[in-house]
């Protein structure tokens, strides 16, 4: 006999638990005036170097934390600490990606109306953590000059959902066969409405456009 | 490779459905997937076999993938992005609105008496 077989409309995410966190985080986010940032590159792009420079030109009073995933070692928050501001690290343990439940973990004992901007630094990663929603304000990728222009048309899903591109190691443009005209116009063939900043970590050139978008975004 | 905890997601999901309707199995999963999701079809079926190895009536799973598809907003064309070209093929208008291929969604399950 044939078991009676019915067929029931489910329509939800595959990642509906990762979202239903992510919309949580992001509603503490918007009531503590905390203006959230997901920075997304492949490994070697410069996360970590723009978030030295980045954290060094703040002001001691500035109300910044930074969360920084990796699979292991501790090592990028060691980099960060000295600077002063507060800095977690997110050991994800093999995972390629961080998740919402990762952010929350990490954020348990943090009291969120003590900060104006949270940076949160992905694991090193083009694919996977486009699709992970951390209830961030703006995911940021960063594509370095000594990568292919075509890695927007290689990964399209992070291209197409990060509001944000910064070219990083602008200043070995002169060394490198990367042609900075043909990398833009790859993000916006994937992604029409990304916004992008070039920068050099090594020479600062740059970095005032990109602290002034920081903090436009945090004023807004 | 984050296909294992999607397909891991998947289960779960699927089990929580099955314990509303008592007295049944999921029999199959139905899921959508976009072009642009950042998922791999074969992966996900590689962890799907893996993950349900040890159900002597594992469920069937069933992908739809759906390419990416643009709408012109000024001539209402709905058409196939390729390459990347997302100007509208109709009347040349561009930027166009990205309509599907952003999908990782569980469409249907289906049940069956355990």
């Amino acid at each position: 006999m044939t078991p009676l077989t019915e067929k029931i409309a489910v329509e939800k995410k595959v990642l509906n638990e990762n979202d239903r966190v992510a919309a949580g985080l992001r509603e503490r986010f918007r009531k503590n005036g905390v203006y959230c940032i997901n920075i997304i590159s492949s490994p070697g792009a410069g996360k970590t170097a723009l978030l030295e420079r980045t954290l060094a030109r703040f002001r001691p009073e500035e109300r910044v934390a930074v969360l920084t995933g990796d699979i292991a070692t501790d090592n990028d928050a060691k980099r960060m600490e000295r600077f002063g501001f507060p800095v977690k690290q997110i050991c994800t343990g093999g995972s390629c990606h961080v998740d919402a439940k990762m952010v929350e973990r990490a954020l348990e004992n943090w009291d969120l109306s003590s900060l104006d901007l949270l940076v949160i630094e992905n694991v090193g990663n083009l694919v996977c953590p486009a699709s992970y929603d951390l209830g961030e304000n703006e995911k940021v990728v960063v594509l370095s000059t000594t990568e292919g222009e075509d890695k927007p048309l290689k990964y399209p899903g992070t291209f197409f959902r990060a509001t944000t591109l910064v070219i990083n190691k602008i200043d070995l443009l002169p060394f490198v066969p990367f042609n900075i005209a043909v990398a833009r116009d790859n993000a916006r063939k994937v992604n029409p409405n990304i916004q992008i900043l070039e920068l050099s970590c090594t020479t600062g050139e740059g970095l005032d456009t990109w602290c002034t978008w920081l903090e436009k975004g945090v004023l807004a | 490779m984050h296909e294992m905890s999607i397909v891991t997601s998947v289960l779960d999901t699927a089990r929580d459905e099955a314990a509303k309707h008592a007295g049944s199995r999921v029999s199959k999963i139905g899921l959508r997937i976009g072009e642009w999701s950042g998922v791999d079809r074969e992966s996900i079926r590689f962890c799907f076999d893996a993950l349900v190895s040890s159900d002597p009536r594992p469920p069937v799973l069933e992908i739809q993938f759906l390419p990416r598809q643009n709408l012109c907003t000024r001539c209402g064309e709905l058409f196939l992005v390729k390459d990347f070209e997302i100007g509208c093929p109709a009347c040349g208008f561009t930027p166009t609105k990205p309509v599907s291929g952003d999908e990782m969604d569980i469409a249907f399950l289906e049940l069956e008496e355990a």
